[in-house]
């Protein structure tokens, strides 16, 4: 019973899923049904077990741990499947996007999220990472006759999949180390032999950082980011780029800080550096494009950055801090995307910047909401990405990572010019032409109304989560 | 001559740089795709070998898992190939460039 306890988030939303596929399945032509609903239940369930499972420490089959920090990703990736759910519904038919399909791979993948963050098993790890990207390769090249929608696919998918062997390549040479693929085992393992430690751990950690780097996008193995996010339908990027960056840092944080957390002094220092790279490239080349979603692709690339200075200034306030980042980067991203995916028509739904013109004039609340999003990636108070900034900067400076963190503040100076510039071109260059925007109904404008209410919530009153954060640090490390 | 773990792992390994090779200079789609497998390939023998070295089952069961999920990546991957062809009319992929930088 405690097995399955322990698994109970997972198992609620892989039920949903199975029953959305079998809606869709069962649904006669032409019936409409209200899918994403059931995705809907499934997740609130998932959120109320995680509840009920907090403070217990349940494990499952020795591999799957319910501690508070998998349950607090759980939670957080929940909430992203339900925005996400709750924008698609308005978007979902006048893309042209099968739904049950839709539907069921989202679930999916959300259910390889959650497994991706609970897991203490490299074994667990491989397959969640796979459960969550085959879903999300499909996602991204939903829209079968569309050139740029398969071209990402294609794109995500060789990328990914290239990233994938060097992470099993990796989990290969963990196991000679250890004899087990289980991450307390291979801490023991790399422990004993700290002092000098062989070719073989070399090479394990190696190939999983590349295997993360991958995932959480960080450069230099960012290059599939831009493409696979401008490619797919807006709403689907929306999700990946909050869903799969939170899932992969918590495994991340969670292999790198418990199995390989003797090796500290090792990897911090590649990893300072990655970081660094990875926040001045995602600002630098953010500032000249000219398509929304592929410059909030490039913002997404530097918040990796920053993401994972939090990792290597992994004090206690340095690990709570990326468990606040995630949450306060997913809802304002999240948030972006969807007024993007809303204000696109069948003809126009590439997000050119110059589609945001006047928007103002012709819809003033999604102008306002776009800016408050903009304004929260950007690090404005008092939005949640403020709080999130100065908590990771915080921590870096209280470990002493002095030029982490100045170039973490430098470029997200630079980064607030192109999330300004959107909010310029949206408020101050009224448009004669009139920007057509489509109507949208209730379920889009409460998503919308949430995401905003949680970007002041987090920004303003951020001490309960921030409590959470650090209670759910705690029970790991 | 006796073939020893050593022999193994320096098949995985070559296998590994051939398939890593084989993604950055190739330039068709499908063989870019074979040179991934032969990575996740690559793996397995790496596990299936430590495995041995062990004297454990683990590995090798793992390798059963890898070859699941491999099946399903491939399937999902020729899907997506088949549904860019349709588009694109092309296997080669310095064609495929409606996004750029």
């Amino acid at each position: 019973m405690d097995n399955l306890q322990a698994i109970m988030p997972m198992l609620i939303v892989t039920l949903a899923a199975m029953a959305t596929m079998l809606a869709e399945a069962f649904r006669r032509k032409d019936e409409r049904m209200p899918i994403g609903g059931l995705g809907v239940i499934g997740l609130v369930g998932a959120i109320a077990a995680a509840g009920l499972l907090w403070d217990r420490n349940a494990v499952g089959f020795g591999v799957i741990q319910a501690d508070n920090f998998s349950l607090f990703v759980t939670v957080v990736v929940a909430v992203i499947g339900l925005f996400t759910i709750m924008f698609s519904s308005e978007v979902v038919e006048r893309e042209g996007i099968p739904s049950g399909e839709y539907y069921t791979l989202t679930l999916f993948s959300v259910v390889g999220m959650m497994m991706m963050a609970s897991a203490t098993d490299l074994l667990v790890i491989f397959i969640a990472l796979e459960i969550m990207s085959i879903a999300v390769y499909v996602l991204t090249g939903i829209k079968r006759t569309d050139a740029a929608g398969t071209e990402a696919s294609f794109k995500y998918f060789l990328l990914g999949s290239f990233s994938s062997a060097f992470f099993l390549y990796g989990i290969a040479f963990s196991y000679a180390v250890s004899g087990s693929t289980r991450l307390d085992a291979l801490s023991t393992a790399i422990a004993q032999s700290a002092s000098a430690p062989g070719p073989m751990v070399w090479l394990a950690m190696g190939l999983l950082l590349v295997g993360f780097a991958f995932k959480v996008s960080a450069v230099p193995f960012h290059m599939w980011t831009p493409d696979a996010y401008e490619g797919a339908p807006t709403v689907v990027t929306g999700f990946m780029s909050t869903g799969v960056k939170a899932a992969a840092v918590a495994a991340f944080l969670r292999v790198f800080l418990s199995a390989f957390e003797p090796l500290r002094g090792d990897w911090t220092q590649l990893l300072t550096w990655i970081a660094m790279l990875t926040m001045v490239v995602g600002t630098v080349v953010g500032v000249a494009q000219t398509n929304v979603k592929r410059m909030l692709a490039y913002s997404s690339i530097a918040h990796a950055g920053y993401l994972l200075a939090g990792i290597i200034a992994a004090s206690a306030i340095g690990k709570s801090a990326v468990l606040f980042y995630l949450a306060s980067y997913a809802v304002a991203n999240v948030g972006a995307f969807g007024v993007i995916a809303f204000i696109a028509t069948r003809e126009r739904n590439t997000g050119e910047l110059t589609d945001f013109t006047g928007l103002w004039y012709a819809k003033p609340m999604l102008a306002v909401l776009m800016a408050v999003f903009l304004l929260s990636l950007g690090g404005f108070p008092p939005m949640a990405g403020f709080i999130a900034k100065w908590y990771i900067f915080a921590a870096a400076v209280n470990e002493g990572f002095y030029t982490l963190a100045i170039v973490g503040v430098l470029t997200s100076v630079v980064s607030v010019f192109f999330y300004l510039r959107i909010v310029v071109m949206m408020f101050m260059s009224s448009n004669k032409a009139e920007l057509e925007v489509p109507p949208f109904g209730i379920v889009g404008t409460l998503g919308l109304a949430l995401a905003a209410i949680a970007t002041f919530y987090l920004g303003i009153l951020p001490t309960r989560l921030i409590d959470l954060a650090t209670q759910s640090i705690s029970t790991i490390f | 001559m006796t073939i020893t773990p050593g022999h193994w792992l320096a098949l995985s390994a070559a296998l590994f740089t051939i398939g890593l090779i084989g993604v950055l200079v190739r330039r068709n789609l499908i063989i870019i795709f074979m040179a991934i497998e032969l990575m996740l390939n690559a793996g397995n023998i790496a596990l299936v070998t430590f495995s041995n070295l062990h004297q454990q089952v683990s590995g090798q069961v793992f390798a059963l898992f890898v070859i699941a999920v491999a099946a399903a990546e491939a399937a999902v991957g020729l899907g997506i190939v088949l549904a860019l062809y349709r588009n694109k009319e092309t296997v080669n992929i310095d064609e495929i460039t409606v996004m750029r930088w």
